[in-house]
């Protein structure tokens, strides 16, 4: 398999602090990959200069044949206001911005495909609701259908299941596994590593900087997610000798 | 009887007849905006925007008497700096939007008072302040409803965008790169009809009409589609009975147009049925979380 995503020697932060240091890795195309580590070691981040709204202080990312509109981001807190008067339908009918971009029209046949994405999600005759009356785990799965939409090759998702039911997950779960089951690289942030042991084949365990990355089995060991705590207690505490260190 | 309170006024006066058109245009022009305003909750923002306009104006006047053009065009400059200058402090500094904007517009304010105090005080700039609805020429007529043209086209090219920036900025901005674009965009619409209202209501009253109908709708309509139209048909029976009303009692019509929005807004705060306060304490037929 050809590689989708290389990290070189990549360096992401804020304001000239580090949050993820000299990673140098490879996510393969088309593979299923959980970014797992402790809080403050940088997964968000990692996402985030992927997406490109941050762009590294060191090192850089290839992105083999991928426009940026091939990506499709779902951030952990979402910027949307969910007091804004539109319906699901037109939440999710933004997924198409791709084919229809400012001034396209929205034909029959558009408009199936976004009835049948709010079907697949289990929203049907949700379709005319408001946004603002959703639960939490209604509008996932309706970010979820939007996903879906958008048909993107590599797919980053940010803790996609912090706050929302058990049923709601094993949902979502099963869209994320079938975009596996038709090549696309989909990449998500989890903190729960049960979740990541059953559901997730590949892990790239993060604490600020690489700690192992490779089949989940082999990486979401023990000792690895002792080692990640105490990399990243080491760093909260001094950023800066950390990055010489690692140097 | 009838004939006599809503249709003589019209029929026998002509500037009756225009200031009832400005007005049309001024609400059809600005009402879409003003929903847009209070949904990106920049209500204020439009109200700051009015006061940096004004300093404008009164340059714009100073320089060359009551003349139309000039004080639109001053007008139309000095909102466009405090809303281009607003935007990219916020954009490119930590300071917040809102306060970049009070900071510039604060600033405009103090230098079109001190503009004009050199000049000395004078009876037109009441003109400025008030608006002249009732004596509308036709130059000023003509710029009304090309303002308020010009606006509902630019509005209807922005549409999605403006709709997926407000709604979900995030997401715009991973999808596209007209976020700035169309947020500038905006801010413009923002200025013209507030220029265009000035000559009508006067750059204090101006804003009322873009806000308080938008406001007023926000308690009737569900969607922005029916929002703005809902908005659009408040904004306009605000003016004929505000005209109305100065006509009859002889009151200062931009503040009895402002002041009939006003009542409109208060009674759709209580008897509207989206989120109303009656609303809101009766027994729901629907659910909504």
């Amino acid at each position: 398999m050809s590689t989708s995503v290389a990290f070189k020697n990549l360096t992401l932060g804020y304001e000239r602090l580090p949050a993820v240091q000299h990673l140098d890795t490879e996510i393969k195309q088309g593979s299923l990959t959980a970014i797992f580590g402790p809080n403050g070691a940088g997964k968000s981040t990692l996402l985030k200069g992927l997406t490109g709204s941050l762009s590294p202080i060191e090192g850089h990312i290839e992105v083999s044949n991928l426009r940026a509109d091939d990506i499709a981001y779902l951030p952990q807190q979402s910027e949307i206001d969910r007091s804004f008067p539109i319906s699901v339908l037109d939440l999710v009918a933004m997924g198409l911005w791709r084919e229809i971009g400012a001034f396209g029209q929205v034909g029959r046949k558009m408009r199936g495909r976004v009835e049948q994405a709010i079907a697949a999600v289990g929203l049907r005759g949700f379709e005319s609701r408001a946004i603002g009356s959703l639960s939490g785990g209604q509008m996932q799965r309706a970010l979820f259908a939007r996903l879906l939409l958008q048909d993107a090759e590599l797919v980053l998702l940010d803790e996609p299941f912090s706050a929302i039911d058990m049923k709601t997950m094993a949902d979502l779960i099963g869209i994320i596994e079938l975009w596996h089951g038709e090549g696309r690289t989909v990449l998500a942030v989890l903190h729960d590593d049960t979740t990541v042991r059953s559901h997730f084949p590949e892990t790239l365990m993060l604490a600020r900087e690489l700690v192992a990355h490779g089949p989940t089995e082999t990486v979401l060991t023990s000792e690895n997610q002792f080692r990640a705590r105490q990399m990243c207690e080491a760093c909260a505490s001094t950023p800066h000798v950390c990055g010489k260190s690692a140097a | 009887m009838i004939w006599d309170l809503f249709l003589a006024p019209f029929a026998d006066f002509g500037f009756m007849r225009r200031a009832l058109l400005g007005c049309v245009a001024v609400a059809v022009g600005a009402t879409p905006v003003g929903v847009f305003l209070m949904l990106r909750r920049m209500s204020l923002t439009g109200d700051a925007m009015s006061h940096a306009i004004l300093p404008g104006a009164a340059i714009g006047y100073l320089v060359s008497g009551l003349s139309l053009g000039a004080m639109t065009l001053g007008g139309l400059i000095a909102g466009m700096v405090v809303a281009l200058g607003s935007g990219f402090v916020a954009r490119f500094t930590t300071l917040r939007e809102d306060a970049s904007l009070a900071a510039f517009y604060l600033i405009s304010l103090a230098l079109g008072v001190l503009i004009v105090s050199t000049r000395g005080s004078n009876v037109d700039l009441m003109h400025v302040l008030f608006g002249t609805v009732l004596a509308l020429d036709d130059a000023s007529l003509v710029l009304l409803c090309s303002f308020a043209s010009l606006s509902l086209l630019v509005l209807a090219l922005i549409y999605r965008p403006l709709v997926l920036e407000c709604a979900d900025p995030q997401f715009l901005r991973s999808v596209s790169k007209l976020s700035a674009v169309t947020h500038f965009t905006f801010l413009m619409l923002v200025v013209i009809n507030l220029v265009a209202g000035f000559h009508a209501l006067g750059t204090l009253m101006a804003v009322g009409i873009m806000i308080l109908p938008a406001a007023a709708a926000r308690f009737w309509a569900g969607g922005i589609g029916t929002m703005i139209a809902a908005a659009a048909a408040i904004a306009f029976l605000s003016s004929l009975s505000g005209l109305l009303l100065s006509f009859h009692y002889s009151l200062p019509s931009g503040p009895a147009i402002i002041l009939v929005a006003g009542v409109i807004y208060t009674l759709s705060l209580f008897f509207g049925p989206e989120g109303g306060v009656i609303a809101q304490t009766l027994p729901r037929r629907r659910f909504k979380t």
